[in-house]
């Protein structure tokens, strides 16, 4: 092992530079997750005079009996649920269409990367003024189409507000998605589709056969990142509906910020902080398995 | 539509139906993902009566336009600009200037851990920032690091470093390796060799990185409405959210556009420019990692 | 003066991946070594092993009496040209050739002074200012070697430098690296998987086969001499004729003829007989040792014409031979001269040379072209 003295020169320059970005990691990402962890076993609140006191699984228990926070659990799975399989779709869609040439390309590709681009806070304030109940361009267009005689509240209407919300979301990261399935289409040789096509397949069950399969582990990877944004949604519900009407839509994020900022509840926050991280290191446990698998399967078909 | 049209003239002879629908489509794409950001852009220019008119106007006359929306945001408007760009441009350098090293690191130098290490950085790029803000809170007062740019650009620099980290990383791992070689042979020590060598080869992945970095930055929310509350340290998104939420029974809706449209102005210019390393690098630190 | 000598060397990655098994030898100032062998054999891993690229499993490096087994491979004093050059493409060419000398903080002048002298001495000096891009692969591998020369190094390290280049490039450029490492009087270690680049370049060749020398001698030794199958088999083109034989009464039967053996090592039942296509010679009456055949098979080379045939009595048996183009032997019947002293033998299990040599073998120190003249 001795003589190894000029990669263990090597490794000890590795870690010099590997540690600045480690401490950051540590500081922004580790420490606030312990901390939670910690915290969430004590009662901190304006009841104990924003002191801590110990008070072992209470802030897990109170939890457990909490009927806001499950309704709040539920609307954040509607919420990652619907719009992630719209925007599965949708994306799917878009990636088709820019997978094929045609003339101006390059343009409808920028164009369709501009709504991931924006802030997603400033954006949901557009989203609020058209699904606005007075002068809003949705009401405005459903009008004049003929499907409602007279204006309908969007935003202060518990069903509506929460598919006003899907849809910016939609809206919002459908581009993701879709430059995600296009790089993979694009890695897909049309060698296949011509030989499919010569064994006499058409171009739908060529999709099926050929481009769904392929295309699993981008899917696997849109999911993964879009279910973690999603199951963690804050800024567009902040900004559109702040969790109302009456809580309808208010999701994991808004409630735990509201718990901490409004109530100054610090130790159930860190509890309701600690529950949704497990929950979300479940779910990505899961995806990240299948995932795994896949890129064998796929490495294997190749 | 128009566009739909003279393509089926042009193969008049039969017609094309594959190639209706990618028109047709990418007018749907084109509507879908433009349309919002224009009815703002309409909106910002709109005078109140024109915007509170019913039914919407779509063509306004050009009496009914002004450009009032905007010189009202007053100057105080351009600090926010100001402190959005200050922070964003802030931790983009200091992203890469630890993340760049960090990628070396694990693309080419074989440390112990090596793999643990880059699990914990994908899986750490997917926590919702909400989960960090109580315990960054904590930090941030007990610090009195309150209302100052640095509760904004160290988190901001956090956030990036996953993405920064895999993207350079994959970038690293497709240098030729040979040239390392050559320069260990012809002297070059390990940091040497990473700034004048790596570096200056990857500047390309070091551009799209940064952009990246940028926008995310630019656009970041919850941590910077929890530890900026003082009106002339605020940035963008929170600063139009204030907007919006300042008064209770009239909403400014065209000062809101305004804002919007200066605040996402920025954004839209990147895009224009960079599309291509942007879409790059989103591939790059997702397909790769 | 400068000696490189590689003792016992080792480089294990895996317990069953070893491409470095146990390799000892040395060069001298002014000794042309050229690692020959086909691609796996372990010549790159070795040639990286003395660079310091790799650190070796056991054994040791040395310049010298100095051990450089802990030395970084910037500190060894020793330039190395790449198969794909490795100019650093940011860089200008004077800033590419510049660049060690800068790292070991000459001052400017003199870094000036010496790329513009060794630019000149390879004629890049119009160059200087361009980019790696901007360049044609022949004026790319100048400029990696102009790199190296540059340093004015302890030793120069090659690996494949002309595998780059087209054909009739590299032929040129072959010439002129000849003349210029004969100039600089330093121990020169080169990879090579081609043979003709081994034999002309070299002053001793190592051929490498799974990670261990096979033959470590001057290249008409190699050639003359191969010291095993595997030797005799590899280097030569066309290859060299080798067939399995059993022997009788100190003959090897072929076919219906029967080769008388030297006197060989070891007298075993079966053998393998080796002899070069362009030994064998169309046989003239007062020949004493031939075989008979029918051309089955003949190739066009230009000079010569590459013949197959079947010796008479074994259908089996099949020899190549080099003959004069002056007529079209396919379908003939020929009769070849097998001249005993080029005919070497090996043993068929462990592939060895068997022939008894008529003189001690070569000391590494004695200059390769004094050994010719000996024989």
């Amino acid at each position: 092992m001795t003589q190894d003295a000029i990669r263990q020169r090597e490794r000890r320059v590795g870690w010099w530079l590997i540690t600045p970005a480690l401490l950051v990691l540590l500081l922004v990402f580790a420490y606030p997750i312990g901390r939670a962890f910690w915290l969430s076993l004590f009662e901190q609140n304006l009841g104990t005079e924003l002191t801590a006191e110990f008070n072992g699984l209470g802030n897990y228990a109170r939890l457990f009996g909490d009927g806001r926070f499950w309704r709040s659990l539920w609307n954040t799975s509607v919420f990652t649920l619907v719009s992630i399989v719209l925007e599965l779709v949708l994306g799917m869609a878009i990636a088709l269409v820019l997978d094929k040439s045609f003339r101006g390309r390059g343009l409808v590709r920028t164009a369709a990367l501009i709504p991931w681009a924006l802030p997603t806070a400033v954006m949901g304030l557009a989203w609020a003024w058209i699904f606005n109940d007075q002068f809003g361009v949705v009401n405005d267009i459903l009008g004049r189409i003929g499907l409602i005689s007279e204006p309908i509240t969007w935003l202060g209407d518990p069903f509506r507000a929460m598919l006003a919300l899907i849809i910016a979301d939609v809206w919002k990261t459908t581009p993701f998605i879709a430059i995600i399935l296009l790089a993979g289409l694009q890695s897909i040789s049309s060698d296949l589709y011509e030989a499919h096509s010569i064994d006499g397949a058409n171009p739908v069950q060529s999709f099926f056969q050929i481009t769904l399969p392929l295309l699993a582990p981008q899917i696997l990877i849109a999911l993964l990142f879009r279910f973690a944004q999603a199951f963690g949604i804050f800024d567009l519900v902040q900004v559109m509906t702040g969790g109302g009407p009456a809580g309808a839509t208010e999701v994991v994020s808004i409630y735990i910020y509201a718990t901490v900022r409004r109530y100054l509840d610090f130790g159930y926050g860190a509890a309701l902080v600690v529950v949704t991280f497990l929950l979300l290191i479940i779910a990505v446990a899961i995806v990240g398995y299948l995932l795994s698998k896949t890129r064998i399967n796929v490495t294997g078909e190749r | 539509m128009t566009i739909a049209q003279q393509q089926t003239t042009e193969n008049k002879s039969q017609i094309d139906w594959s190639r209706i629908g990618i028109w047709v489509g990418v007018v749907l794409i084109l509507l879908f993902c433009l349309a919002p950001v224009l009815w703002q852009l309409l909106t910002s220019f709109k005078t109140n009566e024109a915007i509170s008119a019913i039914p919407n106007i779509y063509f306004p006359t050009p009496n009914q336009l002004t450009t009032s929306h905007y010189t009202n945001l007053g100057w105080t408007f351009w600090r926010y600009v100001f402190n959005s760009g200050f922070v964003s441009i802030v931790s983009t350098m200091i992203c890469l200037a630890i993340g760049a090293p960090a990628a070396y690191t694990l693309a080419r130098l074989k440390i112990p851990g090596q793999s643990i290490i880059l699990a914990c950085v994908l899986i750490v790029s997917l926590f919702p920032y909400v989960l960090l803000f109580l315990g960054l809170l904590e930090i941030v007062k007990a610090l009195n690091l309150g209302n100052n740019y640095i509760a904004l650009i160290v988190p901001y620099t956090a956030i990036n470093l996953p993405l920064t980290i895999l993207v350079l990383r994959s970038f690293f791992q497709q240098l030729p390796k040979d040239l390392e070689d050559s320069a260990k042979v012809d002297g070059y020590n390990t940091v040497q060799m990473l700034l004048q060598i790596v570096l200056p080869m990857t500047i390309p992945a070091l551009v799209t990185t940064g952009i990246l970095t940028l926008i995310f930055a630019w656009n970041e929310f919850i941590f910077a409405l929890t530890f900026i509350t003082e009106e002339n340290m605020l940035t963008i998104p929170v600063a139009v959210a204030r907007i919006g939420g300042a008064s209770a029974f009239e909403i400014p809706y065209g000062p809101i556009a305004a804002a919007t449209v200066i605040g996402t102005f920025p954004l839209v210019v990147l895009v224009l420019f960079f599309q291509r390393r942007i879409v790059q690098g989103i591939t790059a630190g997702a397909v790769k990692g | 003066m400068a000696t490189l000598s590689l003792e016992n060397l080792r480089k294990q990655f895996a317990p069953k991946v070893v491409p470095v098994k146990d390799i000892t030898l040395t060069v001298k100032d002014g000794e042309f070594l050229t690692l020959l062998g086909p691609s796996g054999c372990g010549k790159s891993t070795l040639l990286r092993l003395i660079a310091g690229l790799e650190t070796p499993t056991k054994g040791t490096v040395k310049v010298g009496e100095k051990n450089l087994n802990k030395v970084p491979p910037g500190d060894r004093d020793m330039a190395m040209v790449f198969q794909s050059y490795a100019l650093y493409p940011h860089m200008t060419v004077a800033e590419n050739i510049g660049a060690s000398l800068k790292l070991r903080k000459t001052p400017t002048d003199e870094i000036k002074h010496r790329v513009g002298e060794v630019a000149h001495r390879l004629g890049i000096e119009h160059l200087l200012d361009r980019k790696p891009g901007q360049l044609s692969g022949g004026q790319r591998q100048r400029v990696a070697l102009a790199r190296a020369l540059v340093r004015n190094p302890d030793v120069f390290l090659l690996d494949e430098p002309l595998s780059n280049l087209d054909a009739l490039l590299r032929e040129q450029v072959r010439a002129d690296l000849k003349q210029l490492f004969r100039s600089q009087n330093k121990p020169v270690v080169y990879v090579t998987h081609d043979q003709t680049e081994a034999m002309t370049l070299s002053s001793k060749v190592a051929v490498l086969k799974d990670g261990v020398v096979q033959q470590l001698d001057s290249p008409d030794r190699i050639y003359t001499h191969p010291s095993n199958q595997f030797v005799a088999g590899f280097v030569g083109s066309p290859q060299m004729n080798l067939i399995t034989l059993r022997c009788e009464n100190n003959h090897a039967i072929m076919g219906d003829f029967k080769l008388k053996l030297p006197n060989l090592t070891r007298n075993p039942s079966k053998v393998v007989m080796g002899i070069r296509p362009e030994d064998l010679a169309v046989a003239s009456s007062e020949d004493a040792q031939t075989i008979q055949g029918k051309v089955f098979l003949s190739e066009q080379l230009g000079r010569e014409e590459l013949i197959s045939l079947n010796v008479h009595g074994s259908e089996d048996i099949v020899l190549r031979s080099l003959v004069p183009s002056d007529h079209d032997w396919e379908g003939d019947a020929i009769t070849l001269m097998i001249p005993p002293h080029k005919t070497h033998w090996f043993d068929i299990e462990t592939g060895e040379r068997l022939n008894r040599e008529d003189y001690s073998p070569p000391v590494d120190s004695v200059p390769a072209t004094a050994q010719n003249r000996a024989e």
